[in-house]
């Protein structure tokens, strides 16, 4: 479904994403983990259309998406839920989800049916719905985001770092959700440095090092087979740099 | 001595409004590119300069000044496509130095075609009648000032609380990348921002020209400043603030002109910009600072 092929990002003159390849087949939930700094969230704004790629390719589907613009992205069927959770402060809850179907806005009974569905699944955003979004909870508003990012219909999700300075009771309830999504069907590509968490539930799994990927595999064989901190850490980019080097 | 205080609250309230309009235009480009628009004076000279070349033509004066409008709206708009989007992403310096280009090329064009002289511009009847409330002579203008402006910002409120557009007006306004990753484009929204600040320009410019009946090539320095300043006081980021800030400005101008003595009264501006500070030194942030994120696209 998204093909990545040899991406660079840079910032200035920082090269931030240094060649990264991966793929994400329909229906998968594929995890993208590593430290601070790795450049994953770098990689997904690459996807999403809100940095520039300095080299490589990014397919969606069969169409090269690599230089698009982030609102054509989005109508193509790629949503991004980013890490700082963006919600618009000023705006109310029901015009954030307004605002988040801004591409299917001639389209009301889509529109309502919509709205219903993710207030279905996310409860306490019908209780808030005429509450300014700055004054939610930092749960409710991961909530807002991804509720958001739903209602643009996508094909596929780009999570990031969903669980980032929330409760750990608040985090098992989204990643509960984030379960319940890919049961209905959706792909997502997610970025976490919660690695216990983003095991459990992924298909396969990309560690992104220093702007590499460092391991891929099945979320089983990166749990048991290798040694996640040392990765963390930049043991084994270190190690397979040496390699290359001889 | 009640005649007095209804004179002194349309006097506020009219300048205000002007005030208010004006700083909301400039607020509506600054709040999405974190931008000034120098060249917005301009829109007010242009505003002028039409209703100055349709004198004399066969339409009656309320066609003129919607006609006059339009053009203020259209360059705003060419203001946006010749001076901000070639540039816009790559430097700030660039946007600052294009739209000061812009402002001084408009001007020399007008001096250069037109004339460096003040020129009348036409004004309907209306504009020259007064009232009498109170014992009091209110010149009619100031009461449609006031009006057409409440009308224009309610308007206003409603199309930024009702319509999609709007929402995505002012989310762009706070998270102008976040707006275009759910898919509102970046340059319909630039494009609205600008013909919405063009439109602003244009009714406050009726009025204007309304209080001083000529237009001249440099005529849009004041209304620039006076903008400038009441965003300061109001908070940069926020359409709220910008209101608040016109009509403070106006509030304290008015009440220097009814207060300072006669041989004082010449330096009002300077009493003014004191307060100005004073105001800037006590909320550095302005009064009414804006939502909380956002970074420079």
């Amino acid at each position: 479904m998204l093909t990545v092929e040899g991406l660079q990002v840079r910032y200035g003159a920082i090269t931030a994403v240094k060649g990264v390849s991966l793929e994400i087949s329909e229906g998968e939930l594929v995890a993208l983990l590593g430290a601070n700094g790795a450049g994953k969230t770098t990689t997904l704004l690459a996807i999403s259309g809100a940095l520039k790629a300095a080299a490589g390719r990014i397919v969606f589907g069969t169409e090269d998406i690599t230089s698009v613009s982030p609102e054509r992205i989005v109508r193509k069927g790629i949503a991004m839920v980013p890490e700082t959770r963006d919600v618009f402060p000023d705006l109310t809850v029901a015009e954030n989800l307004r605002l988040g179907a801004f591409i299917h806005r001639r389209d009301h009974s889509g529109f309502e049916r919509d709205l219903k569905t993710a207030m279905d699944l996310f409860p306490v955003l019908e209780t808030r719905a005429d509450q300014a979004a700055g004054t939610l909870s930092g749960g409710e508003q991961q909530q807002l985001v991804i509720a958001r990012a739903l209602m643009s219909r996508p094909k596929l999700l780009l999570l990031d770092e969903p669980s980032v300075g929330l409760a750990p009771a608040i985090v098992e309830r989204i990643f509960e959700l984030i379960n319940r999504l890919r049961e209905r069907g959706l792909t997502i590509l997610l970025v976490e440095q919660n690695a216990a968490q983003a095991l459990k539930c992924a298909d396969r799994v990309y560690v992104m090092s220093l702007g590499r990927v460092a391991v891929s595999g099945t979320a089983a064989e990166i749990a048991s087979g290798s040694n996640l901190e040392e990765i963390y850490l930049g043991g084994q980019a270190a190690r397979q740099r040496e390699n290359h080097a001889r | 001595m009640l005649g007095n205080a209804i004179q002194f609250v349309v006097d506020a309230l009219s300048l205000g409004s002007l005030y208010a309009l004006m700083a909301l235009g400039l607020v509506i480009v600054y709040g999405i590119l974190r931008l000034v628009n120098f060249a917005y004076g301009e829109l007010i000279m242009v505003t002028g300069y039409t209703l100055y070349l349709l004198n004399g033509s066969p339409f009656p004066w309320l066609v003129m000044a919607a006609m006059a409008v339009v053009m203020a709206i259209l360059t705003g708009m060419a203001t946006e496509l010749v001076a901000f989007r070639p540039v816009r992403e790559r430097s700030v310096t660039a946007v600052l130095i294009t739209s000061f280009a812009f402002s001084t090329l408009l001007q020399n064009a007008a001096l250069l075609f037109i004339s460096p002289r003040a020129r009348l511009v036409p004004l309907p009847d209306i504009f020259t009648q007064t009232v009498e409330i109170a014992g009091v002579i209110i010149p009619l203008r100031n009461l449609l000032t006031i009006v057409c402006s409440v009308l224009l910002l309610s308007l206003f409120a409603l199309i930024l609380k009702r319509t999609v557009l709007g929402i995505a007006l002012r989310a762009a306004a706070s998270h102008f990348t976040m707006a275009r990753m759910l898919g509102v484009p970046a340059n319909l929204v630039i494009s609205v921002a600008f013909a919405i600040s063009g439109l602003l320009a244009g009714v406050v410019a009726l009025f204007w020209f309304g209080r001083i009946g000529s237009v001249v090539p440099g005529i849009g320095l004041e209304p620039l400043l006076v903008a400038f300043i009441a965003t300061v006081i109001g908070g940069m980021r926020s359409l709220v603030g910008a209101v608040v800030g016109g009509f403070l400005l106006a509030f304290i101008d008015i009440s220097l002109n009814y207060m300072l003595p006669q041989n004082l009264l010449q330096f009002r501006d300077a009493f003014t910009f004191s307060m100005v500070i004073l105001i800037l030194l006590l909320r550095p942030q302005g009064l009414i600072p804006g939502p909380a994120t956002g970074q420079r696209t």
